[in-house]
């Protein structure tokens, strides 16, 4: 990585040649901000006037900070690079990395490193800042190195992981931003994860008293210890007991831990400022001006090492502000730094969190407006100017989905609504309210990170910005910490849309359709397959993308088989081989139990057949129950037996209805006012096999207690005294949605009629892969209109739709049973074509009495590996 | 179906044709490794004659043996198969990994020899 401007040992920088004609810049410090400032420098053509060297301490090429525990996760020092790797080589900008300098000799106009010396016309410092660890006492360092971790660097990072191994349980001390970020990293290694805090609350900086009261109870859930209001002591090592070191708190208290990472705040590292007599704060960092000139003209300061107005700002977008100035400065307009907006949106293990502006309404008479969900930990405070008028901040804990909207409002000045708090309270359709696109003026900033306005985004549209990744290239929005994507990517539609350009809404690149067009042509023109539809309306040979939806597509509109030869080819694994594939590469089999009622006789079935092929068996949410653990060529044979049974497919593979909940309703409840289980099983058995945009479950509870939990499902049919109440568009799973009311009492022809008429126009009208409750967000109209073209007809689709639905009722096949019985598509399901042996990788182990797949260090090949070794 | 391998001759016979399935991959043993092997019937155009592409059926991203489960299809033109675990593409041509350029499954080199599909040697 140190390959770009390589410096043989015995070369010293005096005798580097200096090109005469140009002045000499040296940036010191190579970081996020460092880094900034030579791609602005690069962009505004000044490697015509300067010759540049950049001096890094690190080893690595600037990388990006901000997401460093991603380095945990998987990205590699590589992938967390910030730019391209020869930037600075095509520029001629020398790269000095793992060299430190040493003192700035401002009388010399020189700096000193240990390869020697270089000089400078103009000097740029941006060396940023250090993790501050508070003069605890403990062991020393030299021995216990583990006991004074900190989070900043990659090789902190290294030493971390370093550390780890083997620990059981790490503490970090600091529960603001970096400390949560570092609790996670910390759980990603896999220790029990604490957070000590001085302050009484979590991210005291950012979040108030209830705010941290609301993330703390999150955070716990998420089986991290939190601490807060405590002081510590002193750290010791102990010599027995199941911890390394014992953590001594002010109150008595102790806590004993493997590990402990310090993220107690940052201090500026002005060192070379001070050393060399610049004027420096009373609690530290490079006072600077507001073109981040320091005391001493020749010299600039940027980011985290600089003091402006007695404040250092500790994010990176007022360091990527800086970086434009002195950029400017050195070659052609200076626009002043005027400090930064603080507001940050963050997603701290998992948690939604965040703070716009004036955030404690500390602003003289300002008012705030809060909502507090105590039920579900989430927070949000909004605060108001005292005439009731502007945004003057916002603390938002669990629910991030507000946060463009309320920056929007604060940092544009826009009129607040006659009642704000609506732009808080919980919204019952539609989720967070939104600001238009066209309701920001054109310097709304969109990506703060870089600096692009609502205003440049348009002039990019103008110049010829046809899709969102030109636009990111041209402006560079959305490139830096990612959070305006949304906001980025609704501004260049409406931008689109405003000018008459189409915006491309194309399936994939060989269908220049949406899904909904794709299911009008075929149907329109009664295209039977994949080939004639690609010839037709398509181009190239399809791909993953395109290939399963219209899979689904035409099963939806013909009913064909998805194993007959033509479709074979387009389905995913799943509906290939009608299983779930697993992450070993075997599948699980899920049979139908309708409404989950089972009789005895078949659930001893299913335990023999998983006895006889060493199946894991598990009980789903779904009421069914899930045979893990089968390889490809045993799929037939374990159907086989399980039709022999009386079972049929469950279609757990498909994108079709899963499965319909049910309590025991009125025949054994004493609750109970209707025969839930009926219900459940005949929408079960008439609706299966139903190909859909996406999976679609339903849930009928036999009266309001709701024991099946009706309204998380696509469709909740709930028993009243007079009949059925119906809800639609729920959603369980990673973002729950309750479904909506959508008809009450109405007798059972009704609420079949209504079911078929929803599904069908769901399947003709959603997107690739949108669930029931996203199409309805989507719908223009919504609610209202679903019902008008359901229940009252207004578009006169509904006999097509009921037509439509029939066809597919009476046509339906148990897919299973229609491959067993064709022993051409029965030659799909071998491991290998030319040996009838399994595939030999997958191996497992026993666990509760029960097969697994082997985890790594369980197999016998990396047993025989460390033997050998 | 099964043949064995025809001894002392230049190729190995891994299948007969309609052991592929068309557009789509099964996947063959030799000698302990795992090949994938996809079939176009009329090849990566769509108009020409039948082609087939061999890659190792081992997925390096997941670990599972699962490539010759993929989707085939084509990015900008060129032929792929989508691995069915996380979805990565790798190019039928050489086995390089759309996503990651680094990971790349061997290709094998085979062909139709009548009725036969053969690896050669």
């Amino acid at each position: 990585m140190n390959a770009q401007h390589p410096i043989p040992d015995d070369l010293t920088l005096d005798s580097l040649a200096l090109d005469s004609n140009k002045k000499q810049l040296i940036v010191i410090g190579n970081g996020m901000v460092g880094h900034h400032c030579i791609e602005q420098l690069i962009e505004r053509g000044a490697t015509r006037d300067w010759q540049i060297h950049v001096f890094g301490d690190e080893r690595h090429r600037a990388y990006d900070r901000v997401h460093l525990s991603e380095y945990f996760s998987g990205k590699d020092a590589d992938a967390l690079a910030l730019g391209e790797p020869d930037l600075h080589a095509t520029n001629g900008v020398s790269l000095h990395l793992g060299v430190r300098v040493e003192a700035i000799d401002r009388d010399n106009h020189e700096v000193v490193t240990a390869r020697g010396r270089l000089p400078y016309d103009n000097l740029v410092i941006a060396t940023g800042s250090w993790p501050f660890v508070p003069p605890i006492p403990g062991p020393d360092v030299s021995e216990h190195p583990q006991a004074r971790l900190v989070y900043r660097t990659l090789d902190d990072l290294d030493a971390i992981r370093h550390h780890a191994a083997g620990a059981r349980r790490g503490v970090v001390v600091g529960g603001g931003l970096l400390g949560l970020e570092a609790a996670n990293a910390l759980k990603s290694l896999g220790l029990e994860a604490h957070v000590v805090e001085f302050a009484p609350r979590l991210m005291p900086v950012q979040l108030d008293d209830q705010g941290g009261a609301a993330l703390r109870q999150r955070i716990e859930a998420l089986g991290v210890g939190v601490h807060t209001g405590r002081a510590t002591e002193a750290i010791v090592p102990l010599d027995e007991g199941e911890y390394a070191y014992r953590m001594h708190f002010r109150d008595g208290e102790h806590l004993d831990t493997d590990l402990v990472l310090f993220s107690a705040g940052i201090r500026p590292q002005d060192q070379l400022g001070r050393d060399c007599g610049l004027d420096i704060g009373e609690r530290g960092g490079i006072v600077i001006d507001d073109t981040c000139c320091t005391s001493d003209p020749a010299i600039f300061a940027i980011g985290e090492c600089a003091l402006w107005q007695g404040q250092i700002f500790g994010l990176v977008a007022p360091g990527y502000t800086m970086a434009r100035t002195v950029a400017g400065c050195l070659n052609d307009i200076c626009e002043p730094f005027s400090g930064a907006d603080m507001s940050t949106k963050l997603k701290l293990l998992g948690v939604d969190v965040g703070s716009i502006g004036d955030a404690f309404g500390t602003t003289e008479g300002a008012k705030s407006y809060r909502y507090i969900d105590e039920a579900g930990n989430g927070y949000r405070r909004l605060v108001v100017s005292g005439d009731g008028k502007k945004v003057l901040g916002a603390v938002l804990v669990g629910d991030n989905s507000y946060y463009d909207t309320l920056l929007q409002y604060a940092q544009n000045g826009i009129d607040l609504p006659d009642d704000p708090a609506a732009l808080i309270l919980p919204q019952g359709e539609g989720g967070a309210p939104t600001l238009g696109a066209d309701a920001l003026p054109d310097t709304a900033m969109i990506c703060s990170c870089h600096n692009v306005t609502r205003g440049a985004v348009c002039q990019a549209v103008d110049e010829g910005c046809a899709d969102i990744a030109a636009l990111k290239i041209e402006t560079k929005a959305s490139t830096g910490c990612g959070g305006c994507t949304a906001l980025l990517k609704q501004v260049f539609e409406h931008e689109l849309e405003s000018r008459g350009i189409d915006v491309d809404k194309s399936l994939c690149e060989h269908f220049a359709f949406t899904r909904q067009e794709l299911y009008a042509l075929v149907r329109v023109e009664g295209i039977q397959s994949f080939d004639e539809l690609l010839e037709k309306h398509g181009h190239g040979l399809g791909c993953d993308i395109c290939k399963p939806t219209i899979g689904s597509i035409l099963a939806t509109c013909w009913n064909q088989p998805i194993m007959d030869p033509q479709n074979v080819a387009l389905q995913d694994t799943n509906d290939t081989f009608m299983a779930n594939m697993q992450k070993n590469g075997t599948y699980s089999v899920m049979p139908r139990i309708a409404g989950g009622e089972i009789t005895p006789d078949k659930l001893v079935v299913l335990g023999e057949v998983a006895k006889k092929y060493d199946l894991y068996t598990k009980i789903t949410g779904g009421q069914r129950i899930d045979l893990f653990g089968a390889e490809l060529h045993q799929l037939p044979d374990i159907w086989q037996e399980l039709i022999t049974a009386g079972f049929e497919t469950g279609h757990a593979y498909g994108k079709s209805l899963r499965t319909v909940k049910s309590c025991v309703g009125n025949t054994w409840c004493r609750y109970g006012v209707q025969d839930s289980v009926a219900m459940a099983l005949e929408l079960e058995h008439r609706y299966k096999g139903l190909r859909t945009p996406h999976k679609v479950k339903m849930g009928v509870s036999g009266c309001t207690r709701e024991c099946a939990e009706a309204q998380g499902k696509d469709i909740g049919v709930i028993a009243t005294d007079a009949g059925w109440n119906l809800y639609v568009c729920g959603n369980g799973g990673m973002r729950p949605r309750h479904a909506e009311l959508f008809a009450t009492d109405i007798d059972s022809a009704t609420l079949i009629r209504y079911i078929d008429r929803f599904l069908m126009f769901y399947v003709r009208t959603a997107d690739k892969l949108q669930r029931t409750s996203v199409w309805r967000e989507s719908l223009e109209g919504g609610l209202d209109f679903l019902k008008a073209v359901i229940i009252d007809d207004h578009l006169g689709l509904n006999d097509e739709l009921e037509r439509q639905m029939q066809h597919v009722v009476d046509t339906y096949e148990c897919e299973w049973a229609n491959a067993l019985g064709d022993p051409e598509k029965l030659k799909r399901f071998r491991t290998f074509v030319n040996d009838q042996c399994g595939d030999p990788d997958i191996i497992n182990v026993t666990e509760r009495g029960q097969p697994r797949p082997a985890r790594p260090h369980e197999r016998p090949e990396s047993l025989a590996v460390e033997i050998s070794s | 179906m099964t043949v064995a391998n025809a001894r002392h001759t230049d190729t190995h016979e891994l299948c007969r044709i309609d052991d592929l399935v068309a557009w789509s991959g099964v996947v063959a043993l030799h000698q302990g490794h795992q090949l994938a092997l996809f079939y176009l019937p009329r090849g990566c155009d769509r108009q020409s004659g039948a082609e087939i592409f061999a890659l190792d059926n081992h997925d390096p991203f997941s670990g599972a043996n699962v490539i010759g489960r993929g989707i085939i299809g084509d990015k900008d033109g060129e032929p792929v198969v989508a691995s069915p675990i996380y979805k990565q593409h790798f190019r039928l041509r050489d086995g390089v990994c759309l996503e990651d350029p680094e990971q790349r499954l061997t290709v094998w080199p085979v062909r139709l020899k009548g009725d036969l599909v053969v690896l050669e040697p």
